[in-house]
């Protein structure tokens, strides 16, 4: 089913010799052979993914200062987060991850059917994993658990370009009442000031959690965005043995993404 | 003595007349082409961050105001660092001289990614377009550094917009350095083994890991950073259980790297002149190139350095400074290096050659005072006074800026095609050379006295510190030399496009593949693939005082 | 030839007159740090001379020894590397810097380790203004502090973060809002000495400036005695003109009419005054109270909330010392009693 890299190496070793002096089909003026430019396309994409990590990694380290720092709020805060969608989530971006590396090894055997099926279906499971996370984000907003809501509402509605609407104060103040409820759910009976109080408290949890969740999200429309184009591009034939790079970066990143919410997932909604 | 490469330099068309047409810049994938456009940009950027430099000195030539309030201050001196730092000297170096020759250096057609390369300078230029958004609506009077809570809280500064331009230009930056890496890695003809590298290719490349490992982290803060201001997301707010202090954290983890992003290119390109110019192999080749990526690796290491006073732990205070101690190592090895270079040369005191010393002196300075910081006890005193000013201005400006110049000096024929008045560059630098530490050097003794950086005026400050009127003094004159001798440079290089002698194929000698083209190199930079050998070999190439060119020899 | 020495005499002068001060590179040593850190100084300072020297005279040595000539044209016979050698240039440097890192260590480690004994004052920084509060609850914006004795300070800031900075003193330490930094040190000799805030701040940050005075230790004692029961002996309005000044006030809000970061306070009692949200407010003995409570809630026209809230750090008693104080300043209802 997955064709080996040695093999391909090789065919692609075989294809320098016979493109050597006419060009391959999409191989840049600058490179001297497919080879070379799968090489140097390879190791950029390595580069990017090393600065994705990077940039969550900051977000990973405000984390751990601030669970360290608050290790009660985050207990309270990942006691609203639905572990089911969470680990359903989870399922979804692992089976794309999958369905991603059967089409890298599709365009690598030239099987176009194969390679634009299982494209299809990645593109579906980031649909269905955003599908999930809309709901998700959908509850928090009604209960006023996002940070900044009311600033983010009066920025979207372009409160901000009227002269009659000032800006809301900064602070956070989740619908108490819910909150005491919510906790009562999971045994913790406590009266409305108290509730008032650990409702505060949700905010270094759930500025993690957008924090997170939303530049995650933000990626994976990112990479549903390349699927597409590498999707539209198999359906015109583009890919074969000579020339898979752009597929095979596309998945780089996908399982990047992919693996980026196997940390997110324990370290959010799995804290003990 | 038989000639090789007879070929006239100047019959084949050049990558400049190759095409015509604005659209023809505009879309090109050439990676000189892209290099020019970087220098031209970045050029009119250092030309804004110098008039903010010279109403800062202006204002504080005398006590008291002088021509400006204090608001206005505190935008000046903040919008040159801001605009010095993320659109002049971060991306100068690598983007717009690195761009035109490092391929060239490589025999390579290209770099890897020419596409990701013309995104990096929209990039650059969609940066700077917020920079000039930030100029129109309100300006910015944080400091450069946007400490949080000062820059979630004011509210003079359009914050989100400079923040949201740095972010762009910090992508723009790891594009750059992802293509550089990658064209180091793949591009090199086969003969041309790591060590048959340039040295300036070695610190491109160097600087090219700390750019791709250090920007993204400044990304996510500068991220946060805008999220807190724009909807109260409070990761920095003391109120919101957040911590002011890890902003400073993340944002040192990005811009004490970033040092060394602006002053390893520097020693590159000094290591090429300072060998090209004493025609003397450069001495102890792998000692310079270990040191380079030493440095980019314990640059990671120190930006505790630059929180000293801040409240963090004594330990982590102690690491820091043990750590900071061993980055100065590597830098003086580069120094003692180039020594040995000048040792038994031939040396020739042309334009590029007097700015490669004038890096040693500067950079000798810059360096050593460093120390003073680098140690805890000193480090109390002198943190946030005009001393740091002082340090960072040698090493920053007196050390990158002046290396920079150096390079556009020295490659400047090649990429032009033209030559400059040497007479004119040699009179420029030693003005240029005066005027610097004319402003500069008393900033370290006002520092050291006590004053504090950042104050728009030291009026209150006299009757205790009578001392500090002569350093502002001195430094404000110094700084009208500066501009002068910037003021001449510009007009003998611009001279030089539309007068000056056409450019021979090698004017300085330089081994390298680049002086193997013609200048202006072709679109695809060599007609014949060049001969690859060790880089700082003089022996094969003498002086033709006919063509006043070096050609190779049998 | 003279005018030209004149001329540069005339440009250098400013810089010639400064020799006012003891040491070139350093100012006053007024505290037990400062021998310390100055001897740290002084020793990174002759290392550094020292190869500073030797590498300019190096270079310049061979540039002149091995310039190109005419009748000097190639370059002579010489290795490109000698491993023995950058060892050896490696090595030296590394020792040299560990001195100068243990030296430096040893004296931060001192600076940041205050002994049990020591003499406590709190301090609060909000822009731009410095408030020193004594054990005997008595604030002032001037640092006093006995002579040879260890004085601690317990420091957090209202705002945003300062520096305190002490030249003379060789110390400084950040002001982070939301929690507390400590520093401390001991004065050797009485005299006035510069404090200065090292972190930028705003507009005001130039102007965020106060004073250490060193007292002898019974001196001192007795200022304290005197300056905690001071206000209680001034009729209220000069109490109130006391508190602005030693409160920070001042740094804002002028008294000769003039507006600065916020409205002056001359003349202005009874005045309405349009607020920035449409409203009108009368200035009368609530809206000054409300003003110094709750800064925020109503602005006036023109200018922008800076001011911190005084909740906790002005008592009522005080308040009425200042409104005493704002009605001797006149206004449409000056005289009229309330």
């Amino acid at each position: 089913m997955f064709a080996s890299p040695n093999a391909v190496i090789i065919a692609m070793t075989e294809a320098d010799q016979a493109t050597h002096d006419n060009h391959a089909p999409f191989l840049a003026h600058h490179f001297d052979s497919p080879r070379q430019q799968f090489a140097a396309g390879k190791l950029g994409m390595w580069l990017f993914l090393l600065t994705e990590i990077l940039l969550f990694g900051g977000l990973f380290c405000a984390y751990s200062v601030y669970r360290a720092n608050h290790p009660e709020m985050f207990q309270d805060g990942h006691l609203f987060l639905d572990r089911y969608l969470g680990a359903v989530n989870t399922c979804v971006l692992i089976f794309s991850s999958l369905t991603m590396a059967l089409a890298v090894s599709a365009a690598q055997t030239d099987r176009r059917r194969l390679l634009v099926g299982s494209l299809i279906v990645t593109l579906l499971c980031g649909v269905g994993f955003m599908g999930v996370k809309f709901v998700e984000y959908k509850a928090k907003w009604d209960h006023g658990l996002v940070p900044g809501q009311e600033r983010i509402a009066w920025f979207v509605a372009l409160g901000w370009l009227r002269k009659d609407s000032p800006a809301p104060e900064r602070g956070y103040q989740p619908d108490a009442d819910y909150v005491r409820k919510h906790l009562a759910e999971h045994g913790e009976e406590v009266d409305d000031a108290e509730a008032t109080r650990r409702a505060a408290g949700l905010f270094p949890f759930f500025g993690c959690y957008f924090g997170m969740t939303a530049l995650h999200g933000l990626h994976v429309l990112a990479g549903m965005g390349a699927i597409t184009w590498v999707l539209v591009r198999s359906i015109k034939g583009h890919f074969g043995p000579l020339y898979f790079g752009p597929v095979d970066f596309v998945g780089l990143y996908w399982h990047l993404v992919d693996l980026i919410w196997i940390y997110l997932f324990p370290l959010l909604y799995l804290i003990h | 003595m038989s000639e090789v490469a007879v070929e006239s330099p100047r019959s084949a068309e050049n990558y400049l007349t190759a095409r015509r047409g604005v659209m023809s810049w505009l879309f090109t994938l050439d990676h000189k082409r892209i290099g020019v456009m970087y220098l031209a940009s970045i050029l009119a950027f250092f030309l804004l961050g110098g008039v903010f430099a010279l109403m800062v000195r202006t204002e504080l030539i005398a006590p008291g105001r002088t021509i400006m309030g204090r608001d206005m201050y505190n935008h000046m001196f903040t919008l040159h660092g801001a605009v010095m730092v993320f659109l002049f000297i971060i991306p100068g170096i690598p983007a717009a001289l690195g761009n035109f020759v490092l391929p060239i250096m490589l025999g390579a057609k290209d770099v890897a990614f020419p596409r990701l390369n013309l995104a990096s300078l929209y990039m650059f230029w969609g940066g700077a377009v917020f920079f000039v958004v930030v100029l129109i609506t309100g300006g910015l009077e944080t400091g450069w550094t946007f400490y949080t809570p000062y820059s979630t809280t004011t509210g003079q500064s359009s914050v989100v917009a400079a923040v949201v331009g740095a972010f762009i230009l910090g992508f723009s930056s790891i594009f750059t350095a992802v293509n550089f890496i990658a064209t180091v890695h793949t591009m090199r003809p086969a003969a041309m083994g790591w060590f048959k590298m340039p040295l300036f290719v070695w610190a491109l490349y160097a600087t090219a890991i700390i750019q791709l490992l250090a920007t993204p982290v400044l990304g996510i803060t500068l991220l946060l950073l805008a999220l807190e201001r724009l909807f109260g997301i409070g990761f920095f707010d003391p109120s919101l259980n957040g911590d002011p202090v890890l902003f400073q954290h993340f944002f040192w983890f990005y811009s004490h790297p970033a040092v060394y992003i602006m002053i390893l290119p520097g020693m590159g390109i000094t290591s090429e002149i300072i060998s090209v110019f004493s025609r003397k192999h450069i001495f102890g080749y792998r000692f310079i190139a270990y040191s380079s990526i030493a440095i980019a690796l314990f640059g990671f290491l120190v930006w505790g350095h630059h929180m000293f006073v801040s409240g963090q732990t004594r330990l982590a205070s102690m690491i820091f400074s043990a750590l900071t101690f061993s980055v100065s190592i590597p830098s003086a090895i580069k120094v003692f290096n180039w020594l040995s270079t000048l040792y038994k040369g031939s040396i020739s005191l042309e334009t590029p050659m007097c700015y490669g010393l004038m890096f040693i002196f500067l950079f000798g300075i810059g360096g050593l005072t460093g120390l003073f910081l680098g140690s805890l006890s000193t480090d109390v005193h002198l943190t946030d006074t005009y001393f740091i000013v002082a340090h960072f201005h040698y090493t920053m400006m007196g050390s990158t800026a002046i290396a920079f110049i150096a390079g556009i000096h020295y490659w400047w024929p090649k990429i032009t095609g033209k030559m400059y008045s040497d007479a004119w560059g040699k009179f420029t630098a030693l003005l240029l050379f005066v005027g610097f530490n004319h402003t500069f050097f008393p900033q370290f003794v006002s520092g050291s006295r006590g004053m504090p950086r950042r104050y728009y005026d030291y009026e209150k400050l006299l009757p205790a510190h009578p001392d500090f009127h002569g350093g502002h003094w001195l430094s404000s004159l110094g700084s009208y030399l500066v501009a002068a001798a910037f003021i001449m440079m510009a007009g003998y290089l611009l001279v030089s496009i539309v007068a000056g002698r056409p450019a021979p194929r090698n004017p300085y000698g330089g081994a390298g593949l680049e002086w193997q083209t013609s200048s202006p190199p072709p679109v695809e930079n060599f007609t014949t693939p060049p001969v690859v050998g060790d880089p700082y070999d003089y022996s094969k190439l003498r002086f033709d005082p006919r063509s006043n060119d070096y050609v190779r020899v049998a | 030839m003279n005018q030209i020495l004149s001329s540069l005499a005339a440009i250098w002068g400013p810089w010639a007159q400064s020799g006012s001060q003891p040491y070139f590179w350093l100012p006053d040593r007024a505290s037990t740090f400062a021998r310390d850190v100055d001897w740290v100084f002084n020793f990174i300072l002759y290392v550094s001379l020292f190869f500073f020297a030797l590498i300019v005279a190096l270079m310049c040595w061979f540039v002149l020894r091995y310039r190109r000539r005419p009748d000097r044209q190639e370059v002579e016979e010489s290795p490109h590397h000698n491993t023995a050698l950058e060892l050896l240039w490696s090595v030296i440097p590394v020792i040299l810097v560990c001195l100068m890192f243990y030296y430096g260590f040893e004296g931060y480690m001192d600076m940041r380790t205050p002994p049990r004994d020591a003499y406590e004052i709190n301090v609060i920084a909000k822009k731009w203004a410095w408030l020193f509060k004594y054990p005997n609850g008595y604030v002032d914006d001037k640092l006093y502090v006995p002579a040879a004795e260890p004085v601690r300070l317990v420091m957090t800031s209202d705002d945003v973060i300062h520096s305190l900075y002490i030249p003379d003193f060789r110390v400084k330490q950040d002001l982070v809002p939301g929690r507390y930094t400590k520093m401390w040190f001991k004065a050797i000799k009485p005299g006035e000495y510069s404090l200065f805030c090292a972190e930028y701040c705003g507009s005001g940050h130039a102007d965020m400036l106060s004073k250490v005075v060193v007292l002898e230790a019974a001196e001192f004692a007795a200022w304290l005695r005197e300056a905690g029961d001071f206000l209680k002996k001034l009729p209220p309005e000069k109490a109130g003109e006391e508190l602005h000044r030693r409160r920070g006030c001042a740094q804002c809000h002028s008294v000769d009419g003039k507006a600065g970061t916020g409205p002056t306070l001359l003349g202005i009692w009874g005045e309405t005054h349009r607020m920035t949200d449409g409203s009108t407010a009368v200035v009368d003995e609530n809206y000054v109270r409300e003003s110094i409570l709750e800064p925020g809630k109503r602005i006036r026209e023109g200018f922008v909330n800076q001011m911190p809230t005084f909740k906790g750090v002005l008592s009522d008693e005080e308040i009425g010392y200042l409104i005493a104080y704002i009605k001797s300043l006149g206004g449409s209802a000056k005289g009229e009693s309330p």
